[in-house]
């Protein structure tokens, strides 16, 4: 029989199947797998919330188990395979096609997994790639999402880890599919309501707090002399003369050096409210001495970070928060704000090439895009003038009318030519295009394009691409930077010289940086006591990182 | 242990005037560099001692690049090297001709 509301009979009917193992919408913790068994069809697309951070671990567990005769082939739309449990599903069978964005922890095992042809893929996605996919051909039948708390009629709250929970349900609540939520607590009524009630069909209390990683924080006792070098090369040669106020920086310690440079070295270049001032960023730790000394006015997360919750609370003129005074993050929201409303991208990755382009990917590892490729690419779509983004149209393209041409965002790769364990970071030839041609994919997974990135910055010097006008000299100015890499080591001394006098290639004596002052005396913090002290004890770090 | 030994004519002599100075630590991955204002205006001199064997090459390009950067005519440094990176040598030795070419005594 044709009709045109057949999904939305079919949800009901999944809806109906669960309700036997519910009351009301409540399911108890051991009835999970019930629920799911009642709920999935054989093939269904489903969205198992693993974030960058928040994992619903509880649904994982209760999904692994299943009847095999009931619930099988699976197609798993979810941004992060975070958990062994995610790929466990593959192993069995309940799982078959993967489509995904970020597989940090798990990047080895997903790589024998490919190889090996226990998952089916579709594709490696960026973050918003995916979420617009939920939109228009990967819309989930199921969503098992993870909240804070829930009350009675199914109101969740999120905490402060937010994150992409109201994509997902936005994509399924309203397509028919159905939603099921794992909380921490049921409570009388919600701190705030993050994702309302009429969206959210079962609810299963875990008997203990979702899964949550500490991924940005890094401590400043491990930061060495050479990334604080790299990091006072960015400052003065980039985010001074361009002017930066609105940023992104990526994970690691080149740029959590950036921050607690800010306070120090920036202070004395005269900085303070000229740069650095707005951020699309997690609550980076790093950041708060910055944020303490002043320098910063806005920051929009993408999630929120293990510790931070009474530091945010207490600094509501910087963060985003709701009525009840923690954290709302937004992936979609930030990563957005990232592509649009940012002038610069700088963040750290493991191979760049002799055209610039760079990936994370190596021989044994498929660690995914997360969201580093939306902000470190140039939006096409934006039409809002700013200096820096004119400028460095302007840097690109002199010749061109003023009026009609268009800037472009900064993208910039810092990192030390030699990185972990003296894997040198400029190569010939990426391992991103073995693993393609093994792997028989269309594309190879290239987390920055060549041809967005506009400088790239180690303890050598700056290279600026925009202003190489050959793909010989673009080649020049990254081995020019490349250190004794190999790929350094290759140069050609007389052009390189060239592109130092053009100001293509900057070193530190030619920014006037003292290498004296690439000492661990030059960091805000140098330890996370440090950090904790900055905060006025508001800042609460993991037990991994105590060490008092 | 290595020892090694570089000699380079110099253009211009190095700036400052104190007689010594000594910048980074003897330990894994890092280095400990004196640097002594002993010779000629218009010659240099490099002796390593390195716990790591078989990087003459490598120490060969990093110690002529700093040479022509740096001109640090008159000066002797003496290297004692725990196995560090190339861009860490580079930058103990940019720290020794600066805090050499710093005033006081």
């Amino acid at each position: 029989m044709t009709g045109w509301q057949n999904n939305r009979a079919a949800r009901d009917a999944r809806i109906a199947a669960g309700a036997g193992f519910a009351r009301g919408k409540l399911v108890e913790a051991q009835d999970a797998t019930h629920l799911l068994e009642a709920v999935i069809r054989p093939g269904d697309r489903v969205c198992l919330e693993g974030d960058n951070q928040k994992q619903a671990d509880l649904l994982s567990r209760a999904l692994l188990a299943v009847d095999l005769a009931k619930v099988s082939d699976l197609h798993m739309v979810q941004s992060g395979v975070v958990l062994p449990e995610h790929l466990d599903l593959f192993d069995r069978g309940v799982a078959k096609r993967l489509d995904y964005a970020y597989s940090g922890p798990q990047s080895a095992r997903i790589a024998r997994m490919l190889f090996g042809g226990k998952i089916e893929l579709g594709a490696v996605h960026t973050y918003l790639e995916l979420f617009a996919r939920y939109f228009i051909d990967l819309t989930p039948h199921v969503a098992l999402i993870a909240a804070v708390s829930a009350d009675r009629e199914g109101n969740l709250y999120t905490g402060p880890n937010t994150e992409d929970t109201p994509t997902v349900v936005e994509a399924t609540a309203f397509k028919d599919g159905v939603v099921i939520a794992q909380v921490n607590e049921i409570v009388d009524a919600v701190p705030r309501v993050d994702i309302p009630a009429d969206r959210v069909h079962f609810i299963v209390k875990s008997d203990k707090p979702f899964f949550v990683e500490p991924l940005f924080t890094r401590d400043p006792a491990a930061i060495t002399e050479g990334q604080i070098l790299t990091a006072m090369l960015a400052i003065k040669g980039i985010y001074a003369p361009y002017a930066v106020q609105r940023l992104n920086h990526g994970i690691g310690f080149s740029t959590a050096a950036i921050e607690l440079l800010l306070p120090t070295f920036g202070e004395r270049l005269g900085l303070k409210g000229q740069i650095a001032t707005h951020f699309a960023l997690n609550p980076h730790p790093a950041l708060i001495p910055a944020i303490e000394s002043g320098w910063v006015r806005q920051i929009h997360s993408f999630g929120s970070e293990v510790g931070m919750d009474d530091y945010i609370r207490a600094r509501s003129d910087v963060y985003f928060t709701g009525p009840d005074g923690s954290l709302r993050s937004n992936r979609a929201f930030c990563q957005t704000a990232g592509l649009y409303a940012c002038d610069m991208f700088i963040g750290s990755t493991l191979q760049i090439d002799l055209q610039g382009n760079s990936s994370t990917v190596t021989a044994s590892r498929i660690a995914g895009f997360g969201g580093a490729p939306n902000m470190g690419a140039d939006a096409r779509g934006r039409r809002h003038p700013s200096e820096p983004w004119l400028k460095a149209g302007a840097e690109a393209d002199p010749d061109g009318s003023a009026l009609m041409r268009r800037g472009r965002k900064l993208v910039v790769q810092i990192g030390e030519t030699f990185g972990d364990k003296n894997v040198p970071l400029f190569v010939e030839k990426l391992d991103a295009i073995e693993l393609a041609e093994k792997l028989n994919l269309d594309l190879a997974p290239i987390m920055i394009y060549g041809d967005d990135v506009t400088h790239i910055v180690t303890e050598e010097g700056v290279a600026n691409l925009l202003l190489c006008r050959t793909a010989q000299e673009r080649e020049q100015a990254i081995r020019g930077v490349a250190g004794y890499t190999d790929v350094g080591r290759r140069r050609d001394h007389g052009m390189v010289a060239r592109l130092r006098e053009r100001g293509v290639i900057r070193r530190p004596e030619d920014l006037g940086i003292n290498p004296l002052d690439a000492d661990r005396s030059m960091l805000a913090a140098r330890s996370i006591k440090d950090l904790v002290r900055w905060s006025g004890g508001l800042y609460s770090p993991p037990s991994k990182f105590r060490n008092w | 242990m290595e020892d090694l030994r570089f000699e380079h004519s110099v253009s211009a002599r190095a700036g400052g005037s104190r007689t010594s100075a000594i910048v980074g630590v003897v330990a894994s991955g890092n280095l400990e560099v004196l640097v002594e204002r002993v010779l000629p205006d218009t010659e240099c001199a490099i002796d390593i001692k390195t716990a790591a064997i078989g990087f003459g090459e490598v120490w060969t390009a990093v110690i002529g690049d700093f040479v022509e950067r740096h001109s640090p005519g008159g000066l002797r440094f003496s290297i004692n090297d725990g196995g560090a990176r190339p861009d860490t040598v580079s930058l103990r030795l940019a720290q020794a001709v600066r805090l050499i070419a710093e005033n006081g005594q």
